[in-house]
């Protein structure tokens, strides 16, 4: 009877688990489709296919300019979280020191406050300063988040490196700077690695704070996309389509390259209560 | 973390510690913390009227108020919702296989996607026309008009799409974390799954339960963008972010739109609050079995 039961509920959970992961596959296809389509009225399939959607797309929402946006946008936000997170995440893995505590606090509230929340003060600095709309105003909000998200990812990352590799160095004479680019940058560079793919992947994603504090020329492509289809009456569906579908592969891209490298758990912003001691 | 022993000597390193945080510690306080409490000083400094005239407008408003009520009548079922799901799902998977990684990886695509491309996604599929509507009504499922989007189901199926793999990971995390060695004692006392689950991995699992909790509700409490493209963002999904927006950017009454959100700030507060203070009934302790 119990086994039974257990068989039941096994079932339901791997139906439900099938049904979503179905719906949300069928989801991205119909938008890929109507990319495609030439003709699609409330019939199953399109009347022929085309690409000109693309090209329309391309043309209309600028992309070229977008584009090049974006990658500024991401480039920056990715080496600036590094340079500032990663010594900050060595110092939080092996110093302790006063205010420790309140450090990792501060780390860690950009994360759990969603950015609505905060972007919309922040906006408002922002535009006070006369830096919102500009491309130095959405790399400094982008920044918000990704620089707390690289110390946490970087934290536990340095936390297993052996700390005597570095005692070892320093025992045969290697000075800071030579144990810094002998012995700790090889051994940091696949956290690095994975950290600036996973902080690239959100960046391309993060949508509030840039909508937030973007002028007409500093849009990233989920932006754009949102205006895209926000004003879908004035553009053919199609042509939001293939721009929604430019900014899948755009992601998806990068994703795929990310879970090469780290576990798919790390995308969630990682909130863990401090690693309980070994038993 | 470093032992006691690495602690003593590191003392007389203590300044160089704050040397590597404090460009971090900077930026954060400069792009951060003090937003927040300009945000804040500024709620209280409104265009016309005393100190709490923002407040006593937002509250006095009842098109202002309802979009608390509509916020919350959103976010808490879809936070039920999601992390009631994710939890049976998330420890049906708890060991490693190649069809955890699979699924997991699948489960990650919407959480990247970004919930506009989901609501693009959403339009197409999910609309009056789509390719769900002609299913249903093929097979004669369901035969009325079919409307999930452009209204408060749209925008409860966009957060599901777009939280439950964020519960799903975070939960997996916290449940590959606890030692199976534990439940595998319990197994050995005669305990079935169910009881593993309820006494075993229940009580070790509260403490990131209650954070997956706050943290999906936290996300869900500030929908923008689903909530506008398919909702109805002027009326029954008028969400408080979106009208802490129109305060911003289209009346340009900045205090008013740093109280909205303020007030959004401490509603999700008032619930993470709550959860944390129902978490400490419950059992907190290692979640590694020892030898001894």
């Amino acid at each position: 009877m119990q086994r039974c039961a257990e068989r039941v509920w096994g079932g339901l959970l791997i139906g439900l688990m099938t049904i979503f992961i179905i719906n949300i596959s069928l989801m991205v296809m119909a938008v890929a489709t109507n990319s495609f389509a030439r003709r699609w009225l409330g019939t199953w399939l399109p009347d022929g296919t085309t690409s000109a959607w693309y090209v329309a797309a391309w043309k209309e929402f600028q992309l070229d300019a977008v584009l090049w946006v974006t990658v500024e946008v991401v480039l920056a936000v990715v080496v600036l979280s590094i340079l500032i997170g990663v010594p900050a995440a060595y110092a939080l893995a092996r110093r302790n020191f006063r205010g420790k505590q309140l450090v990792l606090l501060l780390f860690l509230l950009p994360l759990i406050i969603p950015p609505i929340t905060y972007g919309i003060p922040f906006a408002t600095v922002m535009y006070r300063i006369n830096l919102a709309g500009t491309l130095s105003g959405v790399i400094l909000a982008n920044l918000v988040p990704a620089l707390p998200f690289v110390i946490l990812v970087m934290t536990p990352f340095i936390e297993q490196i052996d700390p005597n590799l570095e005692s070892a160095a320093r025992v045969f004479g290697a000075g800071t700077v030579k144990i810094f680019w002998h012995v700790l940058a090889p051994l940091l560079m696949p956290g690095i690695l994975a950290a600036s793919l996973l902080v690239m992947v959100r960046t391309i994603a993060l949508f509030e704070l840039t909508f937030l504090t973007a002028g007409p020329d500093s849009q990233t492509l989920v932006v754009a996309l949102y205006y895209a289809v926000f004003a879908a009456g004035v553009r053919a569906p199609q042509s939001v389509d293939a721009m929604a579908i430019i900014y899948m592969v755009v992601t998806l891209v990068w994703l795929l390259l990310a879970l090469r490298f780290v576990n798919p758990t790390q995308l969630v912003s990682r909130v863990r209560e401090q690693p309980q001691p070994a038993g | 973390m470093s032992s006691a022993a690495e602690g003593v000597t590191r003392r007389a390193f203590f300044d160089s510690a704050w040397l590597l945080v404090s460009p971090a510690v900077l930026f954060l306080l400069l792009l951060f913390v003090y937003p927040f409490l300009y945000g804040f000083v500024l709620s209280f400094q409104p265009n016309e009227g005393g100190w709490p005239a923002n407040y006593q407008k937002f509250f006095g408003d009842s098109r202002q108020l309802r979009s608390v009520y509509v916020t919350f009548e959103l976010a808490l079922p879809v936070t039920i919702i999601n992390v009631g799901l994710a939890l049976p799902i998330a420890f049906r998977l708890r060991q490693r296989t190649a069809y955890q990684r699979w699924v997991t990886t699948i489960l990650v695509v919407p959480i990247t996607l970004g919930t506009v491309l989901i609501a693009e996604g959403m339009l197409t599929y999910f609309g009056p026309r789509g390719w769900l509507a002609q299913t249903l009504q093929l097979l004669h499922l369901y035969d009325g008009p079919i409307r999930l989007t452009h209204n408060y189901w749209g925008v409860l199926i966009s957060l599901v799409i777009s939280g439950f793999p964020f519960a799903f990971l975070l939960l997996l995390s916290y449940i590959t974390g606890i030692d199976p060695v534990l439940a595998r004692a319990a197994a050995t006392l005669g305990a079935n799954r169910w009881s593993q689950f309820r006494h075993v991995y229940l009580p070790l699992l509260a403490p990131g339960l209650a954070i997956t909790f706050c943290l999906a509700f936290v996300q869900a409490f500030s929908v923008f963008p689903s909530a506008v493209l398919v909702g109805a963002p002027s009326g029954s999904t008028r969400v408080i972010s979106i009208a802490a927006y129109e305060a911003a950017f289209e009346d340009y009454d900045y205090a008013m739109a740093s109280t909205i959100a303020m007030i959004m700030g401490f509603g999700q507060l008032a619930v993470v609050a709550a959860v944390l203070g129902l978490r400490r009934g419950f059992y907190r302790g290692p979640v590694a079995g020892g030898k001894g």
